[in-house]
């Protein structure tokens, strides 16, 4: 293979019902990054129904180009369609680098295409960097987050990637940066096409295992009663968490038993793991100690939590937990 | 009908500890499983075979020892088990670990095959659909439930990040299974007292039509160019102030990690 023939860093950008994904948006700051290391473009890929009014926005976000299909085949994801659209676009303008966003969308399309395309693909990257060959430094947590491994793809081409959401730093909007927007058609073979959706159902998921949380607020005796959860559950809100606890007010019977955090609850390794009027006993800790950032807040300035927090603030959970909410609520309406 | 269900023997990364001072991995005593997703895939086979009589086979790639896992699954209810074993597919990436099985799967007749959603000592839920490619079948992933209509017709449930979509497709297809999906049942005594007499099909290299190039470590396109533990952690630093202050120290601190 002849690797000079490839070059640019192409993103996926995911969107549902016409809107752009969060995720898109960091992978575009981070292709940015990429890009002028290897002094290359960054092209967006588009690829909706409806969707070429979005095409700015992505260059202010820092595209150099943006490939747009629009096609009714495309107006919600399937597997099929998309795999065929990126399929063509990579056969027909040989990126060096695809990024994808490791969402159930990008984690259903990515592999599809590495198979297709026999090329290699890294999942659900928390890091990404330009060698001194110019290859693609792909970093990805392993054996269950206990393990960083990088990974290379040295042989073939486009070198793949898909990234977790949450981790890329977004750039600031830019509306008065230049982009060219091109439309693209894509010869599909619909005979191929063989999932029908029948129905998508939106609900306020507060079913989302703890394990699989990337922000937990966890209560402990601090917190103390179901109105105290409540507050939680509101901060939750703000940071898209999910409530948890420490084992003392699964005892109380106020929180139930598949929310417990600890030895004989569950071994949570969250982004972001607040421990709110938490001790932290030993059997906690063991709980969650390898959650990658750690802030507790807790009356008693010699608890044990202090020792394992990245961040600590001895205070009282009743006051600080009202005032953070509200914070956030504010800062999380005015946009991303 | 018949269905293939995918698994994997991985050692239980529940287990896996930090040795505190150094930050290694301490693997050392940690316990070998039948990946958590693949036994909600075989149970998932096993609730069709209860209601359609279907036949259950299950195949693994790995090493020797993932014997165990293969009686296991007899033991639950499996009829017929393969594993695939052979130096030639090891240190194999996803892509020629799905070259291998997908070679094996090709020999085999099925209406429905099954894999888990991800392993839990990779996460990286790539296998199952490169699998799915190489075979040229459709796929559904995250799938929390799963209708046959007795015919041909799948109806799935599968698992978004904003709720689900329920998906139609014909078999023969693959679907990616989460362990939440059921709670898989536990192996019958009777199984296990017959599942150490039973026989595993062991198929290696020459059992498949598969150019070699494309297996193992010499069929990845990715390797691992160094791998490190995030190291050993020092306690952070604890502030004492006023509930306003203390937020502002918490909300530049989540500024600063990007989650909001």
């Amino acid at each position: 293979m002849d690797k000079t023939q490839y070059k640019d860093v192409y993103v996926f950008v995911e969107q549902r019902d016409g809107q752009v994904q969060k995720v898109a948006v960091e992978l575009l700051g981070k292709a940015r990054e990429l890009a002028d290391c290897l002094n290359e473009k960054v092209v967006a890929v588009l690829l909706g129904y409806e969707i070429a009014d979005k095409a700015q926005e992505l260059i202010a976000y820092g595209a150099d180009v943006v490939l747009c299909a629009d096609s009714k085949e495309l107006v919600q994801y399937t597997t099929e369609p998309y795999a065929q659209a990126i399929t063509q676009v990579v056969r027909e303008r040989k990126p060096s680098i695809v990024l994808i966003g490791a969402t159930t969308i990008g984690r259903d399309l990515g592999p599809r295409l590495s198979a297709r395309l026999e090329t290699g693909l890294t999942a659900d990257c928390t890091g990404l960097d330009i060698s001194d060959d110019r290859d693609l430094l792909m970093t990805r947590p392993a054996f269950g987050g206990n393990l960083m491994a990088t990974i290379i793809c040295k042989a073939h081409r486009p070198q793949m990637s898909t990234v977790r959401p949450g981790v890329m730093r977004a750039k600031e909007k830019d509306e008065s940066r230049m982009g060219t927007v091109e439309m693209l058609n894509i010869n599909f073979d619909k005979s191929k096409f063989k999932v029908k959706v029948l129905e998508t159902v939106k609900e306020q998921k507060n079913k989302i295992d703890i394990t699989e949380a990337k922000v937990l607020i966890s209560g402990g005796r601090g917190v103390g009663s179901t109105e105290g959860f409540a507050a939680l559950e509101k901060l939750a809100g703000t940071l898209n968490a999910e409530v948890s606890s420490s084992r003392a007010m699964v005892d109380a019977g106020i929180m139930p038993h598949d929310r417990q955090v600890g030895q004989t609850g569950k071994t949570v390794r969250p982004n972001l793991y607040f421990a709110m009027g938490i001790s932290g006993a030993i059997q906690h800790l063991a709980g969650m100690e390898e959650s990658d950032f750690i802030i507790a807040v807790n009356k008693d300035k010699y608890a044990p939590i202090f020792n394992v927090a990245d961040l600590g603030i001895v205070g009282d959970v009743k006051k600080v937990v009202p005032i953070l909410t509200e914070r956030l609520a504010a800062l999380t309406k005015n946009g991303k | 009908m018949k269905i293939v269900v995918c698994i994997k023997q991985v050692p239980d990364t529940t287990e896996i500890k930090l040795d505190p001072k150094t930050g290694t991995m301490i693997r050392d005593g940690v316990p070998s499983i039948m990946n958590p997703d693949d036994k909600g895939g075989l149970e998932m086979a096993l609730q069709l075979k209860d209601k359609y009589g279907a036949h259950v086979t299950v195949i693994t790639m790995g090493p020797p020892q993932a014997d165990e896992i293969l009686r296991e699954a007899f033991a639950m209810g499996a009829d017929r088990a393969i594993h695939l074993s052979d130096r030639k597919f090891a240190g194999a990436d996803t892509l020629a670990t799905s070259n291998a099985i997908a070679g094996a799967l090709r020999m085999l007749e099925f209406d429905l095959l099954i894999t888990g959603r991800q392993a839990i000592d990779g996460d990286t839920a790539q296998v199952g659909p490169q699998i799915a490619e190489h075979l040229e079948l459709p796929q559904v992933t995250y799938v929390e439930d799963l209708k046959f209509d007795g015919n041909k017709t799948f109806t799935i449930r599968k698992s978004t990040e904003e709720g689900y979509q329920i998906v139609e497709v014909e078999g023969p297809c693959v679907v990616t299974v989460l362990a939440t999906a059921n709670k898989a049942r536990y192996m019958s005594v009777r199984g296990i007292v017959e599942a150490y007499d039973r026989e595993v099909e062991v198929w290696n290299y020459s059992n498949i039509s598969v150019d070699e190039a494309k297996l193992g470590l010499n069929g990845s396109p990715t390797r691992v160019f160094k791998s490190f533990t995030k190291g050993a952690k020092s306690a952070g630093k604890v502030f004492e102030v006023e509930p306003t202050e203390a937020v502002d120290i918490i909300v530049e601190k989540l500024k600063e990690k990007f989650i909001i």
